[in-house]
């Protein structure tokens, strides 16, 4: 089976600093794949050189076999790679509904149309309703973004994603600094998501009760390399494991 | 409401300020008589559309182009030394205008792909550069272009001031008042344009790219298109607006078509209008202009009443007008950052949420 998303010996320098090094590894529809590792472990760089917003030193990202290593970010993301940020990365100064429309109207492949109003398009209009319906923010829609509660911000990052209905999702840390009761609707999503055995997800997460939850297979990042690769229980009774992250979480 | 693609100005004071601007423009041939009102109208319709067209830019994308007024002054020439070389005429005009515009765009096209890859600032400086040079070329070449002094030209018998249509409420009717609606009808028309490409989905994009275009990015929009595209764009209307403007003048040259401070004025209308509302470009002309033409007569009349004072009557020399919009525009700035269009809509989107 041809993997959905493959990195081959990826490697990233910042000066002399190494942050993802040599990372070969593949990601299989159907699958959940959590990614762990301390802060600083290049996680959230890895995932940057897979969307594109980072150039790999070397290495090469392939999409279902295809060599996408050449590709600027927009192009992967039309190709099926959506992307939820660690750090909130929203329109500030436009409304909920209109960051979630943009994602919509790229969904659609609306680029350059200029003839007609926005509006007009109310397949997208709609479109961008449901979205924002399925985390809960229907009742936000015409609230500014710097409106909203950080969870709530959490929440529109993660429907910006799913707007764009990509094949694979990586979420980085989609949970960080939500409120408890804030969490499960978010996890909810992603196991909602799980289901449907097209999707390839990928998820940095630091809590390993939603790890153990949710996970088919956990990968261990460590100073850029990779660690650690296999099923939850295995990979997380592995001493090197216990040693290098959880000894140091727990 | 269609016409205003579903944008109108929100709020009352807003929506009073742009409709008494447009009557005062509609109204001016009959409620004035002599030239200098017409004149001063007609600087606000091409100011208004111009700076429009800048805050597609400026307040919508977030690119800094100092090479708008350059496209302005390319559909200026186009329309002045056509006529000249072919004679007066509806068909010089329309092929100079063709001219200017298929020029604009290409121009466009290469200094946006050229540059826009890179960072905001590297556009700016190219278009800088090729502002900087096509005023010196437009100097350099006499033979083609009338260097420094120009090109006068004549334009259709239709627009000349001395046809008279007749008399309508006491006003004689001339050439000079058809062209004059001509312009204001081209200007409105260009203006309502602009509302509608802002409110199409490219022009939400636009807007996306302006407040964040990694992220804009991430969902899939190829940032560099947009970006060239609004400013081929905003060119093609700069130029269209420099082409009805040269057939007004009859005339023109560098200081009229090309010069900075033209696109100084333009940011500046912007500014005090409010940047990303379109509807800013029209007020902040309607002021600018007016304020340019009156402000000298009216601190004129302030130094002659402190002749007496020290330093005053020479702070307030009419010369010194410049000076006087400076420091309105600063207090502007600092008191009404959103400009005057952006404010009153402020308040009203305030107002209506508490
Ligand atoms: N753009 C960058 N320039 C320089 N160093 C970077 C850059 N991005 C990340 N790094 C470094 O790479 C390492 C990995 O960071 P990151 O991927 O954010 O870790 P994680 O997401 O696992 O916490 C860190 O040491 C960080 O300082
Ligand atoms: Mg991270």
């Amino acid at each position: 089976m041809t993997p959905a998303l493959e990195t081959r010996e990826l490697t990233i320098r910042f000066g002399g600093h190494v942050a993802v090094d040599a990372v070969s590894c593949a990601f299989f529809p159907g699958q959940l794949t959590a990614i762990v590792g301390p802060n600083g472990a290049g996680k959230t760089t890895y995932f940057n050189l897979m969307s594109g917003q980072l150039r790999a030193s070397s290495g090469a990202v392939l999409v279902r076999g295809r060599d996408i290593t050449g590709l600027d970010a927009p192009r992967r993301a039309r190709l099926g790679l959506g992307r939820a940020f660690q750090l909130t990365n929203l329109f500030p100064a436009l409304s909920v509904l209109e960051n979630v429309r943009l994602a919509c109207q790229a969904r659609a492949g609306v680029h350059y149309e200029m003839t007609r109003p926005w509006m007009a398009r109310r397949d997208i209009l709609a479109a961008a309703h449901a979205t924002l319906a399925r985390v809960g923010l229907e009742g936000r829609a015409g609230s500014a973004v710097s409106a909203l509660s950080h969870g709530d911000q959490r929440k529109l990052e993660v429907a910006m994603m799913m707007a764009l209905e990509p094949d694979i999702l990586m979420f980085d840390e989609p949970t960080a600094g939500m409120s408890v009761d804030e969490v499960p609707v978010v996890l909810d999503l992603i196991a909602q998501l799980k289901r449907d055995a097209s999707k390839t997800i990928l998820l940095v997460e630091h809590k390993m009760d939603v790890v153990r939850s949710l996970a088919d297979r956990i990968i261990v990042l460590h100073n850029g390399k990779l660690m650690a690769d296999g099923p939850p229980a295995e990979v997380i009774a592995s001493p090197l494991v216990r040693e290098a992250y959880l000894g140091a979480a727990a | 409401m269609r016409l205003l693609s579903g944008d109108p100005p929100r709020g009352w004071p807003a929506r009073a300020l742009v409709v008494l601007v447009a009557l005062a423009l509609a109204a001016t041939p009959l409620l004035f008589h002599g030239a200098k009102p017409l004149e001063v109208a007609e600087k606000i319709c091409v100011m208004a559309a111009l700076a429009a067209s800048y805050d597609v830019l400026l307040g919508y994308t977030g690119i800094v182009s100092f090479a708008h007024v350059m496209f302005f002054g390319v559909g200026a020439y186009g329309v002045g030394l056509a006529s000249y070389a072919l004679g007066p005429g509806w068909g010089a005009m329309a092929l100079g205008l063709a001219g200017g515009l298929a020029l604009s765009a290409a121009l466009a096209l290469a200094i946006g792909l050229f540059s826009l890859r890179v960072q905001a600032i590297f556009f700016a400086m190219v278009t800088l550069a090729v502002a900087y040079a096509f005023n010196v070329l437009a100097s350099q070449l006499p033979d083609l272009t009338g260097g420094e002094d120009g090109r006068s030209f004549r334009v259709p018998e239709l627009l000349r001031p001395g046809h008279h249509f007749g008399h309508w409420l006491g006003t004689a009717v001339t050439g000079r008042t058809l062209t004059y609606y001509l312009v204001l009808a081209g200007a409105a028309a260009l203006f309502l344009v602009l509302l509608r490409i802002v409110n199409s989905p490219f022009g939400r994009v636009l807007q996306a790219i302006r407040e964040n275009p990694l992220r804009a990015e991430a969902l899939g929009y190829r940032i560099v298109f947009h970006r060239t595209l609004a400013v081929i764009v905003t060119a093609l209307v700069a130029a269209f607006v420099g082409g009805l403007d040269a057939m007004w003048l009859r005339y023109v040259g560098p200081d009229t078509a090309l010069s900075f401070s033209i696109q100084i004025d333009v940011l500046v209308i912007v500014v005090i209008g409010g940047r990303g509302t379109l509807y800013g470009a029209v007020v902040g002309a309607a002021v600018f202009v007016i304020a340019e033409n009156y402000l000298r007569a009216l601190i004129g009349a302030a130094a002659t009443a402190t002749a007496d004072l020290p330093l005053l009557p020479n702070l307030l020399h009419p010369d010194r007008w410049l000076l006087w919009l400076g420091v309105l525009f600063i207090l502007a700035v600092r008191f009404a950052p959103r400009g005057i269009v952006g404010e009153l809509q402020r308040r009203h989107d305030e107002g209506r949420r508490s």
